[in-house]
């Protein structure tokens, strides 16, 4: 790897007479990352263009000889009952755990946290972020544990008089929800704390001199105050909650049947479980268009925020 | 005036107490059932703490190979990703160029790319190459799945370091790679050191890339061989299984205390993400 590294020697370009060649070895050093993502990153992106319109297969007839199908997959796909369940269930997802969940309690505990006592605010702030720091699946095991049928949560609701279930079999799609937003809430809560640590004293204490009350002060002073942070957060919180995998699938595996079939595991279980290499592709196309979408609107937003 | 501010002091003080109690209670399931004989999946204090969990799960198929093969993977493909970033990030810092812009854009576009999608083209990829079941493979695609972010990261800290400081060493004739690393790197450590333990925290939680990738039960990292406990005998044993978790978990929540008391850690990256 480190071969490919620019020479320690090079010359400052300020005395070297030609400037193209010397831009040239000034972005030397970038190359070894190039070269990765290129191989790594735009290849299999590019492959996905291609395989996406064969019918590519690991075992059977698109196994042998793989042909080209046109728009076949994404037809097959947005006909079929699967995949339009499985969006509806990422959107889902993605709504309630990431945009609703993790945003909006990311927010209320850095705001609450600002008026607490610091014994209160240290003890909340290691619990959300001993959630966040834990591995992926584990915290998708003490989150199973948590929801099942003789869990914690049954044995709270019990003590209060309410009947309790079984919530990965009754209600999937929403205990991966919870899950999500129990392991990721940290990250909002740490980019709000950031921004809202920067807006200066005088300006709230100015407000409230002027007789804003709380929510009026919260929404009209600090909310527009974090306008920047809040987009920034959305974007990233959204991008990381459509690709998740691992929680969803150490929890339930999708099931029970497709109750909590994502697109992530819907991909994986055509491409993998049933080979359909061609077709799981295509749906990858499709969750890259999604992200690409997302990430486009928030450069979007960067660039007209710095200009 | 006083008194309705010590109101709402006590009431944000009571809902972050609930708060935090939520967040707290699984935590503590792993915690009791580690040390409980008979464990099962509530929150229950062991009535006869023992040991027997952990010296259960203590031996090399269970718990030394896989997280050897862990501290293997995510180690080389965190260095190996700060090698590369902060080559990347040296010219997109010091030098503008025309070039810079549009690169930047891309890294950033590429943060946000789902990585979970390109898992099926990868996995083909790896086939054509002969890649699958390979540690260096495995190192070199994970590397590349955390570059993005680590290069703007990297950046945005070496941004952080005056460039008049280099100017003096050019003039003495220093080339660009022995400014780097003469003077602007130990000026910066603590922003290397945030993105390597960061980029390390993420690998060694990440489940879906080896998953897909390494296929002999020798080579799979913690993080997948978790799912050997629920074999096919039924029942696993969740006393073992909670062991297990936080035996898995404590590297990685010593380097965090490490970050957060040492560096200020994520607090300096809730600032870097900012924008």
């Amino acid at each position: 790897m480190t071969t490919t590294v620019a020479p320690t020697t090079a010359a400052p370009a300020e005395r070297s007479g030609r400037p193209r060649a010397a831009n040239f070895l000034r972005m030397l050093p970038l190359s070894p990352a190039i070269g990765l993502m290129l191989v790594f990153l735009a290849g299999p992106i590019i492959y996905c263009l291609y395989a996406a319109f064969t019918n590519m297969a690991l075992t059977g007839t698109g196994a042998a000889d793989v042909k080209f199908v046109g728009l076949d997959n994404f037809r097959k796909a947005f006909g079929s009952g699967a995949f339009t369940n499985a969006i509806w269930l990422t959107l889902v997802f993605t709504l309630i755990s990431a945009i609703i969940g993790q945003n909006t309690l990311g927010l209320g505990l850095a705001l609450l946290m600002r008026k607490s006592t610091k014994l209160v605010r240290n003890f909340v702030g290691t619990s959300v972020i001993g959630a966040w720091v834990l591995p992926e699946v584990v915290a998708a095991y003490l989150l199973s544990a948590f929801f099942n049928d003789e869990g914690t949560l049954n044995v709270m609701l019990h003590a209060v008089g309410l009947p309790g279930q079984d919530w990965l079999y009754a209600a999937p799609i929403i205990a991966v929800s919870l899950a999500n937003i129990w392991r990721g809430t940290a990250f909002s809560m740490l980019v709000y704390s950031a921004a809202l640590s920067e807006i200066p004293k005088e300006i709230e204490e100015s407000a409230e001199m002027d007789g804003a009350g709380g929510w009026r002060r919260l929404l009209f002073v600090t909310l527009p105050m974090i306008t920047r942070a809040i987009m920034t957060n959305l974007m990233l919180i959204t991008l990381q909650t459509l690709s998740v995998f691992g929680l969803i699938y150490a929890m339930t595996r999708g099931g029970p049947g497709t109750k909590s079939q994502t697109l992530p595991l819907y991909m994986y279980e055509q491409a993998f479980s049933f080979s359909q290499i061609g077709y799981g592709t295509a749906i990858a196309l499709v969750m890259l268009a999604i992200g690409a979408v997302f990430s486009l609107i928030y450069l979007r937003g960067l660039n007209s925020e710095a200009a | 005036m006083i008194a309705r501010d010590r109101l709402s002091k006590l009431a944000s003080n009571l809902i972050l107490l609930a708060i935090g109690v939520l967040f707290v209670l699984p935590l503590l399931w792993v915690l009791f059932a580690s040390i409980n004989r008979t464990a099962g999946l509530r929150v229950e204090f062991p009535t006869n703490p023992t040991l027997g969990n952990f010296k259960a799960v203590l031996n090399t198929d269970t718990t030394y190979r896989p997280v050897l093969n862990g501290i293997v993977l995510c180690g080389g493909a965190a260095l190996l990703t700060m090698v590369c970033a902060v080559l990347a990030a040296y010219p997109l810092s010091r030098f503008k160029t025309r070039f810079n812009r549009p690169f930047l854009l891309t890294v950033l576009f590429c943060t946000g790319l789902p990585i979970t999608a390109v898992m099926v083209p990868v996995y083909g990829l790896f086939v054509q190459l002969n890649l699958v079941d390979t540690i260096g493979g495995t190192i070199m695609f994970m590397a590349t799945s955390a570059l993005p972010f680590a290069i703007w990261l990297t950046k945005t800290f070496m941004d952080g370091v005056p460039i008049s400081l280099e100017e003096a060493a050019w003039v003495d004739g220093a080339g660009n790679m022995r400014a780097l690393w003469a003077i602007v790197l130990p000026l910066m450590w603590p922003g290397i050191a945030v993105v390597l333990i960061f980029t390390f925290i993420g690998m060694w939680g990440n489940f879906f890339v080896p998953f897909m990738l390494l296929l002999s039960p020798e080579r799979l990292p913690a993080s997948v061989s978790i799912f050997t406990f629920f074999g096919q005998y039924g029942e696993p044993n969740y006393g073992q299984l909670a062991a297990y978790s936080l035996i898995y978990t404590t590297p990685v929540l010593l380097l965090y205390l490490l970050l957060s008391r040492k560096l200020g850690g994520a607090f300096a990256l809730g600032g870097a993400i900012k924008g």
